[in-house]
């Protein structure tokens, strides 16, 4: 089969850092990512089943590993060498593992907790179904891997065969998109950030980043929570249609953050020229950015004791914290997905949340452009800069790979 | 005897013709047949003895006013007030007229035993004066006299211990002007009538008032019947302060008003700006190279460095007239003395008019000209700078020549930058941007603040910056800006064209192909008599 295979390979992981700090998504070039015939993984347990992607998203945390950008604290999580691609829909692919009412397309939920691992009884975070807090995502019978997509044992979707635990697949409607499939996981990940915002009807909330995660978070905020106002900043023109289109009452752009948010609140700043400090601000930033810059604005921006969530992954950051202790703002962390607590306490899965959304939303639509794996360097070239170049999400279409059929 | 203003038909022989460009400037090449250009009357002779025409105006009073020291004596409580760093245009070299006229009423009130005695820079929601621009207008002796006792003070129209409301007028406009000014027994108000529309009432009424009561008439419903602003008769805009001026009076209040005018000497008969009053014909070879080094030299500049060039050039104009007494009295022939500085008789309109817009207008003294004020300078002022009609026929188009950066003071403008970032870029319609955004501005607490204790203009005038250019958007078809920041222009709601003759070749979609063209050399300044 093929499958673009993440190596470790630490002299080329070291061209694509430097690479990539010259062009955004070239580490796909002089990195360790190759494409490759490979064996396809074996099955590790019984409730394990093979999957055939058919479309297979690329995320920002992919270009994070591509680049060069991650963090070491996945070190201990992930096990090499592993297939990318978390965000998946797929066809099951043995002989009788159609669902029951016939269909065949699943969504991967790639959090490899301990159900998946085979580990029983599980951890407290599983048993209560908040699956992306599990303990034992380096334990159980396969390899460490917080995800699918990042485990040597699994598989990824950027390729043209994979397995999944039982446990992992939703079987997707009919009548619901290949491409709006695709977009059910990193939804997920949005509708948990606003549930986790903790955002009070009528509250101030910012939106830090309009790349698709910002986009969904705004989707999910403006759905699952009732803000007064849903402010976005967004960089790219084709993003800052979209902010609007997906509930953003207030749209800007960079640079103009501390001025709105201080408008928006009828806030203060401190000192004249331009405004560096305001004496109140938003009572929620959420960080779909995760850069050093991103969280500096963050931390500039929330009032005293509001709360600072971060969606986008964030990798060793140099901030000055003074605010955060001067201010008692509470900066809180958001990943994956689990089940959430509504407003009106029932509990559901985030996955069946991200559905009605991906549904009502349309959020099928943001899927801007498909690559065959063949064309990984263009593909991940275009998701690194596709902001810039009016796209959202970008997938590998697995579908017509002549693989798939053999 | 200076020349007076003309009309110029362009031929095959005229050169090309200079177009003022922000901190640069242009030449361009009109073209023949169907182009004309209005210059301005040579600069008017100066008063010879400008402190004795002071005297004799303070002494000899029009109207039914009492020479001023009549007017004053002991135990009285006298308010001096003068215009703002807004005029004059640019900034003149010393003394200025306000120290000129403001020493001699010192004087007249030091001789009548008049102790209580304030003077007010009457700035109305502009920035306030910094020490060195006070002392430049007012001069150091009366600066050093009244500023370290608190007597020398910048209005505050946000302060409400000092304000008095006055009442309103017949249409209900509220009159509410500084407090220590309206309970004086005497304002004197000292103005510089750089243009037709400075002074008479608007002095007092606008200049010392708050924006509960210039609200009434800085609307977009008041510029757009004022046709134009600049012809007061013709102007909703002094129609409004007209009337307050009688709710002042009612009130009490008594105002000796001294306007004085100026010649159009903006930039002197000598050195390398003296090429800019001159004629492009009359250039000879010195002034071509001259203006070809100077152009070339700031050109190379950064634009830091040719703003402080600019900003710095304080001009040589000179008091032509002055004028003391019952207000409209005195305006009545301040305005004919502008008028005959400023007025080239224009025999009908235009379907494009150009304008070469300068480095600066009323509200970037020492600061930026940013996108809202090259609007205001060319839509605002200098559209308006006519009697009679518009040179330019309704639906035609008006191309100005201006960098338009995407720059903005951040201690004086603000408020001006959240108007750019967060109003224009939701519409350009005066109606709806008044309508829907004036009042969160105006009452925002930050920018009073700002206002009331930095050097920033207050909230809401960048509101009245757009407004004043709303006639001008109602009647022209199209707006083009020759060399702009093109995401700046764009964001004004105009369209960017890299030469001018791109931007004729725009106006011809609206104007057509053999449109006739009128290019305003201004400055120095002139006002286009349309018949």
């Amino acid at each position: 089969m093929k499958a673009l295979l993440f190596r470790r390979k630490p002299a080329r992981y070291a061209a694509a850092v430097v690479a990539a700090s010259v062009v955004p998504g070239s580490g796909a070039r002089v990195g360790p990512l190759a494409l490759e015939d490979v064996d396809p993984p074996e099955l590790p347990g019984p409730d394990w089943v093979p999957i055939k992607p058919r479309l297979a998203g690329i995320c920002g945390s992919d270009l994070s590993t591509i680049d060069g950008h991650s963090s070491r604290y996945f070190e201990p999580i992930v096990s090499f060498p592993f297939v990318p691609g978390h965000e998946v829909v797929a066809d099951r692919a043995g002989p009788d593992d159609g669902a029951p009412d016939g269909s065949h397309r699943v969504v991967l939920e790639p959090v490899l907790g301990c159900v998946a691992r085979g580990i029983d009884p599980p951890c407290g975070a599983c048993a209560r179904g908040d699956l992306g807090s599990c303990e034992r995502i380096s334990f159980g019978d396969i390899e460490p891997g917080l995800q699918t997509g990042f485990c040597c044992d699994t598989g990824g979707g950027w390729s043209t065969a994979m397995i999944a635990h039982r446990s992992q697949l939703h079987e997707v409607p009919a009548a619901l998109s290949d491409e709006a499939a695709v977009m059910v996981e990193p939804t997920a990940c949005a509708v948990h950030a606003a549930l986790a915002a903790g955002v009070e009807s009528g509250q101030t909330v910012v939106v830090l980043g309009s790349g698709t995660l910002g986009l969904l978070t705004l989707a999910a905020l403006r759905r699952y929570t009732d803000p007064g106002t849903l402010a976005a900043v967004a960089k790219h023109p084709e993003q800052r249609r979209l902010a609007r289109e997906l509930g953003a009452d207030v749209v800007l752009e960079p640079g103009e953050e501390r001025r709105v948010v201080r408008r928006l609140t009828n806030s203060l700043a401190i000192g004249d020229g331009p405004i560096t400090r305001l004496t109140g601000g938003a009572d929620v930033v959420v960080d779909c950015v995760g850069t050093e810059a991103a969280l500096a604005d963050a931390l500039a921006l929330a009032r005293p004791r509001g709360r600072i969530l971060l969606v986008g992954m964030p990798g060793r950051v140099s901030v000055d914290l003074t605010g955060l202790w001067q201010r008692e703002l509470q900066l809180v962390g958001a990943y994956a997905y689990g089940t959430e607590t509504l407003a009106d306490g029932t509990r559901r899965r985030t996955f069946d949340l991200a559905f009605e959304l991906v549904e009502a939303a349309d959020l099928g639509r943001l899927v801007s452009a498909t690559y065959p794996l063949a064309r990984y360097r263009a593909a991940i070239a275009h998701a690194a800069a596709a902001g810039s170049r009016g796209a959202v999400k970008i997938a590998f279409d697995l579908r017509n790979e002549r693989e798939r059929t053999r | 005897m200076p020349r007076p203003g003309f009309v110029l038909e362009v031929d095959r022989s005229t050169p090309p013709i200079l177009f003022h460009h922000g901190e640069g400037f242009r030449l361009e090449k009109l073209p023949a047949g169907r182009s004309r250009v209005l210059y301005p009357a040579e600069p008017l002779p100066a008063l010879r003895d400008p402190e004795g025409a002071i005297r004799h105006a303070l002494a000899n009073p029009m109207g039914d006013s009492e020479p001023l020291s009549a007017l004053l004596f002991p135990g009285m409580k006298l308010t001096i007030a003068f215009d703002d760093i807004s005029l004059p245009l640019p900034p003149m070299r010393r003394p200025d007229i306000r120290q000129r006229v403001i020493e001699q009423v010192l004087d007249l009130a030091a001789a009548a035993g008049v102790d209580d005695v304030m003077l007010i820079a009457a700035l109305a929601l502009h920035r306030r004066m910094t020490e060195a621009e006070l002392r430049h207008a007012v001069g150091d002796r009366v600066y050093e006299a009244f500023a370290p006792h608190g007597l020398l003070v910048n209005h505050d129209a946000e302060d409400p211990d000092n304000l008095a409301f006055l009442g309103t007028t017949d249409q209900g406009e509220e009159v509410e002007i500084n407090k220590r000014a309206a309970e004086s027994d005497l304002i004197v108000y000292v103005n510089i009538n750089l243009v037709s529309m400075d002074g008479g009432w608007k002095s007092t009424a606008t200049g010392l008032a708050s924006y509960r009561s210039l609200r009434h008439h800085h609307n977009v419903r008041t510029m757009r019947h004022s046709r134009s602003f600049m012809d007061r008769h013709s102007s909703e805009l002094h129609h409004a302060n007209w009337r307050m001026g009688k709710v002042l009076r009612d009130a009490g209040v008594k105002v000796f008003q001294i306007e004085t005018t100026m010649n159009n000497d903006v930039f002197g008969a000598e050195g390398p700006m003296s090429v800019l009053q001159k004629r492009e014909w009359e250039w000879s070879a010195k002034d071509r190279a001259t203006f070809l080094a100077m152009k070339t030299g700031l050109d190379r500049l950064p634009m830091r460095a040719r703003r402080r060039i600019f900003q710095s050039w304080l001009a040589p104009h000179q008091m032509t007239s002055v004028q003391a007494g019952e207000v409209e009295a005195v305006h009545e022939l301040t305005t004919a003395n502008v008028y005959a500085q400023h007025l080239v008789p224009v025999e009908g309109q235009t379907d494009i008019l150009t304008m070469g817009l300068p480095y600066i207008c009323p509200y970037n003294v020492n600061s930026i000209m940013n996108p809202i004020l090259v609007m205001c300078l060319g839509l605002g002022y200098f559209f308006n700078l006519y009697k009679g009609r518009p040179p330019v026929r309704e639906g035609g188009v008006l191309i100005l020549s201006h960098p338009t950066t995407w720059e903005f003071h951040p201690v004086h403008h603000p408020s001006y930058i959240d108007f750019f970032e967060q109003v224009l870029s939701e519409t350009t319609d005066p109606e709806v941007i008044e309508r829907d955004f004036e009042r969160s501005f105006a009452e925002d607490e930050w920018y009073r603040h700002l206002y009331r204790t930095s050097y920033a203009y207050h909230g809401v005038h960048p509101f009245y910056m757009w407004y004043w250019g709303s006639h001008a958007l109602a009647h022209l078809g199209r707006v083009i800006i020759v060399g702009g920041d093109v995401r700046a222009v764009r964001r004004l709601g105009f369209q960017p064209a890299s030469t001018l003759q791109d931007a004729l070749e725009m106006a011809s979609d609206v104007v057509g192909r053999d449109a006739t063209i009128t290019h305003v050399h201004n400055p120095p300044i002139l006002m286009a008599d349309v018949s």
